[in-house]
């Protein structure tokens, strides 16, 4: 097993808040991490700090053994993420968009004509390339996010709420594409949503006000109960 | 260098996708060229030069290129694109050098529109091209000065109006450095070095030593100088914004 994302003891504040107090957490190829907690719990926090985004005010972030604030572009390259709310250039078509982001990642030639058909095909965003993203619906958005994250078949994968607007039918195209690449990538991704993380996960980190509750397997929790009631035991366990 | 041109060509083509550009375009044009023969008596002087023209452009792009600046990357943090951009492989340097250079030949594309006027003056005498083309080059990097504050003002608020007015403010600050209002209100108790200084932070005074044709080294580095700090800038508060 290769360890391809190592947090640790990491920190964020936001004036006097603490948004993020002391998480550690790691995922080796082939595990699909999923994210849980409350709304505000310093899940969407943590993964821009992870992807580079935001800078922690404590402890490191590891990506394929690159450290993300010494080594961002390296570390950058590896990662594919779909950030809070799929934003995109909504001025643009989405094959311009993904062109720019073909671009920008150094992808030419016919190799990145083959991977911008292949990203289309597993999103099916075929029917509206030629359309303004921001004219698009939710759920169309949300796959084009996707697609701009799968687009340089990165080894690491950071989804925020993928399937967050999309219809039954659309989440359960996004869960077997999630599934299918699972094995030869780390992958993390947060949810509200407790089914996907039956489905999907090999592992689940619940997390409340910036810390790690829990750090166990689905199965272990499913022991446990409902998850649902697992869930609102470890994040509220004064209700 | 890649990623720093693959965000210049994106965000030139922007700039045409929306109906900004073209009146951005039709606006600059219309004001240059009709201020050129009502306020600057381009006709009247009876000289064949460009000078009318030339000496209007520290206040026309006052307030025209706020307006190409502000959306850089205002409209970036506004719309969240700017974890997007900044997520992917591009050292903050490359995005700041790719935005401003697209929206400066933006605007060096509505300046090379202007060349009618070139062409009307040779038809009714025999300018100095000489002075001309100096004066484009010296008008381009005015445009540049301006550009590099704005974009730089615009990298410190999600807000495209704040944008507009504080570089508006800003650049009314180095246009007026120089005039008597200032120098007068300076002169009573400042000493010769400030009012030294002050006039060599002057855009107009500086600009208008290129327009009358002498392309000087100092003026160069000054207008180069003015783009480098207001970049070097720019790229620290959107670092700074990643701490937030």
């Amino acid at each position: 097993m290769t360890t391809l994302i190592s947090v640790t003891d990491l920190e964020k504040n936001f004036g006097p808040i603490r948004a993020v107090d002391g998480i550690s957490l790691s995922v080796d190829r082939g595990e699909v991490l999923g994210f849980l907690g409350p709304n505000g719990a310093g899940k969407s926090t943590t993964m821009k700090m992870i992807t580079g985004f935001l800078a922690p005010d404590g402890g490191t972030i590891e990506i394929a053994g690159q450290d993300i604030e010494t080594a961002p572009l390296a570390a950058k390259r590896r990662i594919g993420y779909l950030p809070e709310g799929a934003p995109a250039y909504g001025d643009m078509t989405v094959s311009g968009f993904l062109r720019f982001c073909a671009d920008v990642r150094g992808l030419t030639g016919e190799y990145a004509r083959d991977r911008i058909r292949d990203v289309l095909d597993k999103t099916q965003l075929f029917g509206v390339i030629h359309q303004p993203i921001e004219t698009l619906s939710k759920g169309f958005k949300r796959r084009v996010g996707l697609a701009q994250a799968l687009l340089h078949d990165p080894e690491i994968l950071i989804l925020d709420e993928p399937t967050d607007g999309l219809d039954p039918n659309q989440k359960h195209e996004v869960r077997t594409l999630i599934r299918s690449m699972a094995r030869d990538k780390a992958i993390i991704i947060s949810t509200h949503i407790l089914e996907e993380v039956e489905a999907l996960c090999t592992r689940v980190v619940i997390i409340a006000a910036g810390k790690v509750r829990r750090d166990a397997t689905p199965r272990e929790l499913l022991a446990e109960g409902p998850l649902d009631d697992v869930f609102r035991r470890i994040t509220n366990p004064a209700a | 260098m890649r990623a720093a041109l693959a965000v210049y060509k994106r965000e030139l083509a922007s700039y045409f996708i929306t109906p900004l550009a073209y009146l951005f375009i039709v606006v600059f044009l219309l004001l240059t060229g009709s201020l050129t023969f009502f306020m600057g008596g381009f006709l009247e002087r009876g000289q064949a030069d460009l000078q009318p023209f030339f000496s209007l452009h520290p206040w026309v792009y006052l307030f025209l290129v706020p307006a190409v600046a502000m959306r850089l990357w205002s409209e970036e943090r506004k719309t969240g694109s700017i974890e997007l951009l900044l997520t992917l492989p591009v050292p903050t340097t490359a995005a700041v050098l790719g935005k401003f250079l697209a929206a400066w030949s933006f605007i060096g594309i509505a300046l090379a529109l202007t060349f009618p006027l070139w062409i009307t003056v040779d038809y009714l005498g025999d300018p100095d091209h000489g002075v001309i083309l100096a004066s484009y080059i010296g008008s381009l990097l005015l445009a540049g000065a301006y550009l590099a504050i704005g974009t730089a003002v615009s990298a410190a608020t999600r807000n495209q109006v704040i944008a507009f007015v504080m570089t508006a403010a800003i650049g009314f600050c180095f246009v007026t450095a120089a005039t008597p209002v200032i120098l007068d209100f300076v002169s009573g108790w400042a000493g010769s070095a400030l009012i030294e200084i002050l006039s060599g932070l002057s855009f107009v005074v500086r600009f208008e030593s290129i327009v009358r044709g002498v392309i000087d080294a100092t003026d160069l580095v000054f207008f180069l100088s003015v783009i480098g700090v207001f970049l070097t800038a720019n790229t620290l508060i959107v670092d700074l914004n990643r701490g937030r």
